[in-house]
């Protein structure tokens, strides 16, 4: 019996765990509902700013004055639209949601060197990036929320353990095989303080 | 040596650490041949169970070869000779331990004054568990000190392979006590919270005590499966009312002993009950969940007994104390004085009555601990209890 066992042991063994948390998808994952709505909303959000990004690359660059940036801006409107499907599309968003977290840093980036020199849209800079930290720190909640979410129990049973009795015959066979083991006064109480029903028995 | 070393919440690390020495005469050096994770180091790991501090060495079940002994443990242990060590140090003189209370032995807990103030009185000393119970070095480890050894070991036959006797350490002891607690009668329905380790061990010896009835609650479908191997009926109680299902199996009357195998870090199926518990615990309000408590109580049958192994810190919270007195109910608790129990265990295992082995679900080498931690915490992987290879 033990050389099966141990044999399906070897095999059972998943390196996943190297990865951290946030970067695995796990369909057992059971965030609260706040944290899963969260997500949600970042997925059409995703979708949405992707769109526009595609479509109107060129005038957010204008307005942020770096017109230079337009393709940039479209190349991210794709990145936007694959992280919105995943987010929705996927059982677990975790993976997507900490995507999102590395977008935001990137699009910070992108726009940071807006404020440097003599761009005359500073301002619509600075709004751009306001909005951008908020965002992210929500990305960052969400996503710590949902990599930390309890796992439910595996939803089937992929190891058979119907045969592990631990007893050598079947298991009715082995009710009361003990039953002369006279458990210590000392433990269960003297004889005459049991219910009277165990007595009378 | 290398040892698995607690860093902090969710933080256990291989490291290497100094060997440890014979500090006293009673004190033996032994190689850990097996050690396992206990549900109750979960714990630690999560960091539930206030003492421990950075740098302890984990662990509390292992076994090993005696490499080296002190002047005092005369002749009664030699180098190697194989030993199962119990996870309570016994001193073996105290009144306590005279009367088999091993588990509140009154000597070999080191840091005495700080557990008499934590719990009134101090317990016997762990090994790998918190500071309140002596800051022993744990046996996931290669090598462990073991203290007042000439009392703290158990012998086992040579035909006995490791992993046949490592639990009698323990989970084996600890379920057999829960299940004797219950004084279990051939009427009797026995209800077992919690299908982890200990949850199988005691739903076993109640079947081999001869209960009319063993049923287990869980949620996690494959423990629910290994106890119905072991002969339990199974309630997942993810899925079905326990109180409606126990008043079921009894024709309304209440199981008449029921024990708890899941202790302080108990998930009720009830969100909201769960979401109260959980967050008191947060905010320190208490310490330990209680919803396996509360369930017992309520639905014990009364004049019946509640039988308690798993492991409770500190204070809980609504313990409905008008059902508890007014149900006349027994309650039994305590860590397991496991020197008591082993000499008839060893005994049923070399007969073949019970292979508590069959609970291995996964082994793996000392260096794989922390990671073999967190797939035991998840239930990854279909775990249930873990054997490690120095
Ligand atoms: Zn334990
Ligand atoms: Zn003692």
């Amino acid at each position: 019996m033990s050389e099966a066992m141990s044999q399906r042991y070897r095999s059972g063994f998943n390196n996943r765990s190297e990865l951290p948390n946030y970067l695995v998808s796990d369909p057992r994952r059971r965030p609260d509902p706040v944290t899963r709505e969260l997500a949600q909303g970042f997925g059409w959000f995703s979708i949405g700013l992707g769109l526009t990004e595609l479509a109107c690359g060129g005038a957010i660059a204008r307005w942020l004055g770096m017109p230079r940036s337009a393709p940039v801006i479209r190349a991210y409107g794709v990145r936007e639209l694959l992280q919105g499907v995943g987010i929705l599309g996927a059982s677990d968003p975790t993976p997507w949601i900490s995507a999102r977290v590395f977008g935001d840093a990137l699009d910070i980036a992108t726009v940071l060197p807006g404020l440097e020199g003599h761009n005359p849209h500073k301002d619509n800079v600075l709004i751009a990036l306001v909005a951008l930290a908020g965002v992210t720190a929500v990305d960052v909640i969400c996503a710590r929320n949902l990599a930390e979410a309890p796992l439910a129990p595996s939803e089937k049973v992929q190891r058979d353990y119907r045969r592990r009795s631990g007893f050598r015959r079947r298991a009715e066979a082995m009710r009361g095989a003990a039953r002369g083991f006279k458990p210590p006064p000392d433990i269960i109480g003297p004889e005459a303080m049991r219910p009277w029903t165990l007595t009378n028995a | 040596m290398r040892a698995l070393v607690w860093h902090g919440t969710e933080d256990i690390r291989c490291d290497t650490v100094p060997d440890p020495k014979i500090e006293d005469d009673r004190d033996a050096i032994i190689k850990v041949t097996a050690c396992a994770i206990c549900g109750s180091d979960l714990h630690l790991y999560d960091h539930f169970m206030p003492g421990m501090e950075k740098g302890d060495v984990m662990g509390h079940e292992f076994m090993g070869e005696i490499v080296e002994t002190g002047k005092g443990i005369n002749g009664v242990l030699k180098k190697g000779e194989r030993i199962v060590v119990p996870f309570t140090i016994i001193c073996g003189e105290c009144d306590q331990c005279k009367r088999g209370f091993f588990s509140v032995c009154e000597r070999s807990n080191r840091n005495k004054d700080i557990a008499d103030k934590a719990f009134g009185h101090t317990t016997a000393g762990l090994f790998g568990y918190t500071h309140l119970t002596g800051g022993y070095q744990g046996g996931q480890a290669e090598y462990v000190r073991v203290p007042f050894a000439d009392k703290t070991h158990i012998k086992v036959p040579e035909n006995l392979t490791d992993e046949q006797v490592l639990f009698l350490g323990d989970i084996f002891p600890t379920g057999w006590q829960a299940a004797v607690q219950a004084d279990i009668q051939p009427t009797d329905t026995v209800a077992i919270w919690g299908a982890g380790p200990v949850g199988q061990m005691t739903l076993r010896s109640a079947l081999l005590l001869g209960a009319k009835q063993v049923v287990c609650i869980d949620s996690v479908p494959e423990r629910l499966e290994m106890a119905r191997a072991g002969g339990a009926i199974t309630i997942d109680n993810s899925q079905e009312s326990t109180v409606e299902r126990l008043n079921e199996l009894t024709g309304g009357k209440g199981p008449e002993k029921c024990i708890d195998a899941v202790g302080m870090e108990a998930h009720s199926p009830r969100a909201l009950e769960h979401a109260y518990d959980r967050v008191k615990q947060a905010v320190m309000l208490e310490s330990d969940r209680a919803s396996v408590l509360r369930e017992m109580i309520y639905v014990c049958r009364p004049a019946g007994i509640l039988s308690i192994p798993g492991v409770y810190g500190g204070l809980i919270d609504k313990v409905p104390m008008g059902a508890l007195m007014n149900k006349g109910l027994t309650v039994r608790t305590g860590q397991t004085h496991v020197n008591r129990w082993t000499d008839d265990l060893v005994k049923r295992i070399d007969d073949g009555q019970i292979d508590p082995s069959f609970v291995i679900t996964h082994r793996a080498k000392l260096e794989q601990g922390p990671e073999m931690y967190k797939t035991f915490r998840d239930k990854k992987d279909n775990c249930i209890k873990v054997v490690l290879r120095p």
